[in-house]
């Protein structure tokens, strides 16, 4: 209890400002949208005439008539990367930050076990992204109710679900690297996050690159997907939680054995 | 008798860079005991190995009879340890770090702690980014004393106090050492290392130079010999480390006391000291001196 309290009250400004940040244009896109619904048709045109640029986000298969579809793109795309970038670096920094400010001679020279120190960080890392997702959530919901939109629960939920384990994918892979690093690699997450994103982008444009939404936890948030199908994609989805899971195995495996300097 | 620390033929190389070579050392309980050494000679390497942050490349520590390898916690639990460059989280206040170190050690320490800050005349309710040095390394001492240890490990552990620091510090050492703590110090200031340390450890470029009482160190046979009165050095034989000052000269002599007397008594002396000549003299000499 003592660590896990010590990590949340480390990591509470930046939850609260990322979660404030995408809480609150996630709330402006939804409040916005009235006034799109009534221009809907050229913005439908618009939006899917740009070829492979549509392509790329997935926007020639919605329907932006429907709240659901405008959702699933626009709010999409802010929870995504933001709930990306805030994992990834709230995931690379648990571990590191404690050699990078020097403050992991203080941390394990106290009778904990390293495996203990890993377990509550990486719960710590989880516990956040849970809150940051039940405060978008709720915004949400809110916003919903305040423009009189009543989408269908089941795939607003079902996206949800799963940018909730894109970010908790996102934040194991970072956790990993985060055990095998000794400096800040802020930078080396947040590439991470991108590269997920641009990935995705790829296998959105040509049949050929499909492949690679095996390797992008996007690959399983496309909004169009789980609208259509009415479930997250299973097969980029299994791929998705073995990543998770390799690197929290690595984490703890690494951070075992490793010279803290 | 029980040791404190044990260490057999430890070894670590990070990738090709020598951290130490083959370092055999054990401290006593109840020991006071200095480790010194020049900067980079492996002292916090050793330290590092025996806290178990780092692993070894080969050999073994153990600590009150327990290799640290397999019973890390439980060292620890009964180990408080000073590092020589003190960092906290930058943005927690003093009290916080010292209740958040008791907290995972599960210890109630708050009265030990307000009585350590005392005596330091630490501000606890500053932040940790507003210390200085010398504050910050009082906050190491709280943390490393708090609990009680019964083997006290501190690296380096006056380098940024204040003169009348570095004493109390000492003096609080030197209660716990006689209510039966073992401390083991590293340092590279030899005076303070001869004033406390009862067994001491030279180390040099990762390797064991000698390890005996610091009154044994010191005691090498010569003396350090000044005389005024003369402006050039007498012709004596085993004459070290000549200064000579206007008309003082001053020489380790190692040799015979009555040809030294004898060759003395021929000049025209106005003064005359002989004394032993202190840690730091003989270190310098016999191991300072291949650095030039």
């Amino acid at each position: 209890m003592v660590l896990l309290r010590h990590e949340m009250k480390q990591g509470r400004a930046a939850l609260i400002l990322w979660t404030a940040s995408i809480a609150l244009l996630l709330a402006v896109c939804i409040l916005i949208y009235p006034e799109m619904e009534s221009q809907v048709n050229e913005i439908s045109g618009m939006f899917s005439d740009m070829g492979s640029f549509s392509a790329a986000f997935g926007m020639d298969q919605i329907d932006f008539g429907e709240f659901i579809g405008f959702f699933g793109i626009e709010c999409g795309n802010i929870l995504g990367l933001g709930g990306a970038f805030y994992a990834a670096m709230s995931g690379i920094s648990s571990l590191a930050k404690e050699e990078k400010q020097h403050t992991a001679e203080f941390l394990l020279t106290h009778p904990v076990p390293r495996r203990k120190v890993v377990a509550k960080k990486l719960l710590a890392v989880l516990l956040q992204i849970l809150i940051l997702n039940i405060a978008v959530i709720a915004i949400t919901i809110l916003s919903t109710l305040v423009i009189g939109e009543r989408p269908e629960i089941r795939p607003m939920a079902l996206i949800f679900l799963a940018y909730l384990i894109l970010q908790i994918e996102i934040a194991s892979v970072c956790f990993g690297i985060s055990s095998f690093i000794s400096r800040g690699g802020l930078g080396i997450g947040l590439g991470i996050a991108a590269l997920f994103y641009v990935l995705n982008l790829i296998a959105n444009l040509t049949e050929k690159a499909r492949f690679l939404k095996y390797l992008t936890p996007f690959g399983y948030t496309e909004s169009a997907d789980i609208i259509a199908d009415g479930r997250i994609p299973p097969q980029y989805l299994t791929v998705g939680i073995l990543f998770a899971l390799a690197g929290i195995t690595a984490a703890f495996y690494r951070y075992g054995t490793k010279d803290i300097a | 008798m029980p040791k404190a620390i044990e260490i057999s033929s430890l070894t670590k190389y990070y990738g090709k860079a020598r951290g130490i070579v083959d370092l055999n050392l054990t401290v006593d309980e109840g020991d006071f005991f200095g480790f010194i050494g020049p900067n980079g000679a492996g002292k916090s390497t050793t330290i590092r190995a025996l806290l178990g942050l780092i692993f070894p490349t080969s050999g073994s520590t153990a600590i009150f009879g327990k290799p640290v390898s397999r019973n890390r916690s439980d060292i620890l639990d009964a180990v408080g340890y000073m590092p020589s460059e003190a960092f906290f989280y930058p943005t927690m206040r003093v009290r916080d770090v010292i209740r958040f170190s008791a907290d995972l050690r599960g210890k109630d320490c708050r009265e030990e702690a307000r009585s350590l800050c005392d005596r330091l005349e630490l501000d606890t309710a500053k932040k940790i980014s507003e210390l200085s040095l010398g504050n910050r390394k009082k906050v190491s001492i709280v943390c490393a004393l708090q609990h009680r240890p019964k083997l006290c490990i501190l690296d380096e552990p006056t380098s940024g106090l204040d003169p009348l620091m570095q004493r109390e510090f000492y003096i609080i050492l030197k209660e716990r050492n006689a209510q039966g703590a073992t401390i083991f110090l590293s340092s590279h200031v030899l005076s303070e290392i001869q004033r406390y340390c009862k067994h001491a450890a030279v180390i040099r470029e990762g390797r064991l130079l000698v390890c005996d009482s610091t009154r044994n160190l010191g005691h090498t046979g010569a003396k350090r010999v000044t005389v005024s009165g003369i402006a050039s050095p007498p012709s004596l034989e085993n004459m070290r480390d000549v200064k000579i000052t206007e008309n003082t000269v001053s020489f380790l002599y190692g040799g015979d006391i009555r040809r030294l007397l004898g060759i003395l008594a021929s000049l025209p002396l106005t003064d005359i000291k002989i004394d032993e000549p202190d840690l730091e003299e003989i270190f310098l000499h016999d191991y300072g001196k291949e650095d030039a």
